[in-house]
């Protein structure tokens, strides 16, 4: 069967970063051919201010060499520029007559420098910044002369100066406003940053107004002239004004442009044969200038090009980083604010940080960071997220590493680490590490960092420094991940799409949600299906059918497999308290079935391990007691203290409570596993700060704290009310725990949850609306009652299978 | 479609009889238990059948308590995905675990020995 052809105009970064989405899924459908204007492959356009300044050479910065076409069969084009498309007969032509004809097309044409319409433009010696060629001739330029003016100063005329500048060229900057970089940078940053930049010897003239370009005999560039008569001696002029989406050969084939070409959400044109994405695009009115967003859509595009059909691209947040080597800088969103925005802003002249925060409506909108970027990747992803900041407002300004991040030893400055240094503990990966893997495998995601390296792909606690050690490393920050990111690589809905369509659609098995929601894959993966299986039995309990097949191993076989392929046994002791009886029976059983390790745990309960799968029911028949579910998404422990019954402290019986509320709420399915303490005076000797749920008694009654954790990353609990009666503290716990069960995503703890829908939010549904508080601990009680101990069941010969080997 | 040994199924004569289908969970597992190390048999939403030892070139994870998913299983320990058809961990890890020939005839599921150089 002949292939569809696909003919893609553009050899830059988003034609070609679509092309390459596209034969990593759809790697037979198409027949490819690239015509690219420039003589090079494809290279990393951001970089060339990096060459210019000298730090790295045009070979570093390919980014598909010419190997990398053939091994994909794409025919390449270089230095031919396409100047007509005819829609009819389907076909390209280049200026020299070479053509193509097309099934589809993808029209990536990038933007072009805006040049002034000012006399002397057209003078040897002037040059807008936009490829390797203007690079080149800034280098040869800097070799032969002596005088660079640049006009314009924001980011690409400030990288261009100081380029020129390090290869040894006088420059001056002309800028028509008071402040540089004016559209990422408030006053203050923007003067910080000029101050910096003379101290290197650019020179700065601010509210400057280019009248004219004077060209000696020869017809090169000799003089700048301002409109007040102010002339300055040029050999060199870098026109960076602005750029302008490169669109007369779609406007010339008929394609409806507006300040870009129109497309749209799948980057179709008003021709659905012709895609488009880039910088030559205009997507609900706005035309992107940087590589981030410029990713998203090459993934949207390529995805529909693969005929899967299931993305859409929704525009995207956008921050921006100067590429000015000792120069820290960051941007990002909405950092001017207005009359219903707040600001907060720390200004550390002596050691020259400057640092603005925009906040409205207890979100954060926007960030200028200067001198001290370290955090400018976290702050941009609670801005994406759109999370409320209202529980970490006092400690935002300074940064994550102040918010109790323990687990890296406050290490988060990714450049000053080491290469040696780990940066992901769950897996063991060190900078060196993911720097070679980024710089072999030219990885430009965070997603195919994690892919590669595995480095945060667990926990997610080093996120944040694995971004800065990927900007470091990849040159800028384009590693922005969705904004609102797919439940996994299966679908491109969220866990809020997914969870709103199984209680919308009353869908009951994960087939049907599966083909509802267009899953693209026949039934998932280890990471949809416990999810979607999750929702399915809180959305629906009693009713929708649980499958053990979806289920992580642990929950499959209600033990917790251990490293050698062996299981763990630890049985319920209701609020921490076992009896004769119950330790004769444990001891009994580590006899019968000769159990290597039995083990106090750090909840307050007994551990047996090393139980081989096939002794499990009968291990949990002869131990006669309740699952702990100390291996699922589940109630855990309740940790007490000795409380008012013998301590000579204590002002409340913790240890009841704290038993009543296990035997409450145990078979309680969660997102994650819901950990509670219940202590009887504020020393806490139960720890109740750091749990899920955390309950102190006062001698006035019990005051309750949630989203505490003692894990990765340990985070106190906050004060949620206070109460009365123990009955009471029931109803709020199980309240506030089932509000976490309807909008927790699948493997979100309650700190996340929490982060997420705001402490203010679950007060509002849990602690202040009495009727509501009731309806979800009825619809709590509901679910668990329905639930059976999974032991008892397993003991009596229930899903024998899964314990039992075939044999011959 | 189920067995991908080098030889053709005819030739090969080492066929052990293991169980039936039904007593194999869709998409799930059973171990084949062995002295030398057991092998896990899985099945499939399509009703394919793969045999592959039961460790993951990892760490030795055993793969039949992993959760399977189109012609793929996740293992349980630390979730790399390896190829039921061909025992070849999923890129970027890389390692492979034998492969062996299992057929299905008549709801019965056949198992041979020999490791295949799939
Ligand atoms: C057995 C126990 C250690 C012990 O010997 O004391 C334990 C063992 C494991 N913990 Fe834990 N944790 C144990 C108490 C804790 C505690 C302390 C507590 O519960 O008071 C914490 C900190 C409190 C907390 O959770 O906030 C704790 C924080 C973790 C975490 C980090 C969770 C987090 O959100 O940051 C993990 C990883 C995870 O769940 O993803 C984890 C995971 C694990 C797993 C299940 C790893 C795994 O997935 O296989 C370990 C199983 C070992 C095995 O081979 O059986 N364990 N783990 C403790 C069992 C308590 C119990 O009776 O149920
Ligand atoms: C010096 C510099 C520094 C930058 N720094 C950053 C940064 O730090 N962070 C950031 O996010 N972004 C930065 N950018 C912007 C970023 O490089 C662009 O957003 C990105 O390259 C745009 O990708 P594109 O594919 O739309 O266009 P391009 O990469 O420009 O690709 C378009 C290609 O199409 C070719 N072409 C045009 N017309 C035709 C035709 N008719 N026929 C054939 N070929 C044609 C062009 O020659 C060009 O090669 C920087 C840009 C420059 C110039
Ligand atoms: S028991 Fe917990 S702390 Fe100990 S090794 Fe396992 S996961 Fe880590
Ligand atoms: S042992 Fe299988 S993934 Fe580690």
């Amino acid at each position: 069967m002949q292939r569809a052809r696909l003919v893609v105009i553009g050899n830059g970064m988003a034609g070609i970063k679509t092309v390459e989405e596209l034969v990593k899924i759809a790697p037979d459908l198409y027949g490819i051919t690239v015509f690219g204007a420039e003589p090079q492959p494809n290279y990393n356009r951001i970089l060339l201010s990096p060459v210019l300044a000298g730090e790295q050479t045009f070979d570093e910065i390919v980014l598909n060499d010419r190997g990398w076409y053939a091994t994909h069969g794409i025919h390449l084009h270089t230095g031919k520029e396409v100047t007509s498309i005819d829609r009819k007969r389907r076909t390209v032509t280049a200026a020299d007559g070479t053509y193509a004809d097309y099934d589809r097309l993808l029209i990536a044409t990038g933007s072009t420098p805006f040049i002034l319409p000012i006399p002397g433009i057209d003078l040897e010696g002037v040059i807008g910044y936009r490829d390797i060629a203007d690079t080149e001739r800034m280098i040869a330029a800097a070799q032969n002369h002596r005088h660079a003016v640049v006009i314009g100063g924001g980011l690409l005329g400030l990288e261009a100066a100081n380029g020129l500048n390090a290869r040894g060229m006088d420059v001056t900057v002309l800028h028509l406003m008071d402040t540089l970089m004016e559209r990422q940078l408030d006053a203050v940053a923007g003067r910080l940053l000029q101050t910096a930049l003379e101290a290197r010897g650019i020179r700065f003239i601010m509210g400057a107004n280019t009248a004219a370009i004077r060209g000696d005999e020869h017809g090169h560039v000799s003089a700048v002239a301002l409109a007040d008569d102010t002339e300055l001696a040029a050999e060199l002029v870098v026109m960076a004004v602005g750029i302008r989406p490169n669109t007369h050969l779609a406007e010339s084939a008929g394609l409806r442009c507006a300040r870009g070409i129109v497309v749209n959400d799948t980057l179709q044109t008003f021709d659905p044969r012709i895609y488009a994405v880039g910088e030559c695009v205009n997507h609900r009115g706005t035309a992107y200038g940087l590589v981030a967003p410029l990713f998203e859509m090459a993934r949207v595009a390529a995805n529909h090009l693969a005929e899967f059909g299931t993305q859409r691209y929704s525009g995207s947040v956008t921050a921006t980083k100067l590429k000015v080597t000792g120069i820290d800088l960051y941007s990002a969103g909405d950092f001017h604010g207005d009359d219903s925005s707040e600001t907060i802003v720390l200004s550390d002249a002596a050691n020259g940080v400057y640092k603005k925060l925009v906040i409205k409506d207890e979100r954060l909108q926007g960030s200028v960071l200067y001198g001290d970027t370290t955090d400018g990747a976290w702050y941009f992803r609670l801005m994406r997220e759109g999370r409320s900041i209202a529980d970490i407002r006092g400690r935002l300004m300074f940064g994550e590493r102040n918010l109790g991040d323990t687990g890296h030893l406050g290490q988060s400055q990714a450049a000053s680490m080491a290469d040696s240094m780990e940066v992901c503990g769950c897996n063991g990966v060190s900078k060196g590490t993911i720097c070679a893997a980024i710089k072999t495998h030219k990885l430009i995601t965070l997603d195919e960092v994690r892919k590669h390296t595995k480095a945060s792909a667990s926990c997610g606690s080093c996120t944040g420094l694995v971004e800065q050690i990927l900007m470091a490393t990849a040159g800028a920050d384009y590693s922005a991940t969705p904004r609102t990111k797919p439940l996994c690589v299966c679908t491109e809905r969220t866990h809020a799409e997914v969870k709103q369509a199984i209680k919308a659609q009353h869908l009951l098995t994960i087939a049907d949600t599966q083909r509802f929601l267009e899953w693209r894959t026949p039934n998932g993966c280890a990471t949809c299906r416990p999810a979607l299986n999750y929702y399915l039995q809180t959305t629906w309990p009693r009713e929708a059918q649980d499958d053990p097949q979806s289920r992580y191993i642990n929950e499959r076989a209600h033990a917790n497999i251990q490293k050698d392929g062996t299981f763990s046994v630890i049985p319920r002791m209701w609020g921490g308290t076992t009896s004769a009886h119950e330790l004769r029976k444990i001891a009994d059983v580590v006899d019968k079935y000769q159990i290597p390790t039995v083990k106090v745990t750090g909840g307050q309960r007994i551990d047996l391990l090393g139980v081989k799968k096939a002794d499990l029911p009968g291990v949990w028949r002869d131990l006669d007691m309740p699952s702990g579910h100390a291996y699922a998404k589940a109630l855990r422990t309740v940790k007490t203290c000795v409380g008012a019954e013998w301590c000579r402290f204590g002002v409340q019986d913790s240890t009841q409570l704290g038993i009543d509320l296990e035997r409450a709420l145990w078979r309680m399915y969660a997102p994650h596993k819901v950990k509670i303490a219940v202590s009887g005076c504020p020393r806490n000797c139960a720890e109740s700060g750091i749990k899920d749920v955390g309950i102190i008694g006062v001698e006035s009654g019990w005051e309750i704290y949630v989203a505490g954790n003692g894990g990765i990353k340990t985070e106190v609990a906050q004060f949620f009310a206070k109460v009365t009666h123990a009955a009471e503290v029931l109803e709020h716990a199980g309240a506030f725990l089932q509000l976490y069960r309807e909008e927790g995503h699948y493997l979100e703890r309650t700190v996340h949850f929490v982060g997420r829908a705001g402490l203010d939010y679950c007060k509002a549904q849990v602690v202040s609306d009495a009727a509501n508080r009731r309806a979800l601990y009825s619809r709590l009680r509901f679910a668990v009652d329905g639930e059976l101990d999974p032991w008892t069941a397993r003991a009596n010969g229930a899903a024998a299978h899964e314990y039992a080997s075939v044999t011959a | 479609m189920n067995a991908r040994p080098s030889q053709s199924l005819e030739q090969r004569v080492n066929w052990i009889d293991i169980c039936a289908l039904e007593e194999i969970p869709r998409l799930g597992a059973r171990v084949f238990a062995r002295a030398t190390g057991n092998i896990a048999i899985f099945r499939n939403a399509d009703d394919e059948v793969f045999a592959l030892d039961d460790r993951c070139p990892h760490r030795g994870g055993p793969l039949s308590q992993g959760i399977v998913f189109g012609r793929h299983v996740a293992c349980p320990l630390h979730n790399w995905q390896i190829g039921l058809w061909d025992g070849k961990a999923t890129a970027p890890d890389v390692g492979c675990t034998a492969v062996y020939a299992v057929h299905v005839d008549a709801g019965r599921v056949y198992l041979d020995l020999t490791p295949t150089d799939a």
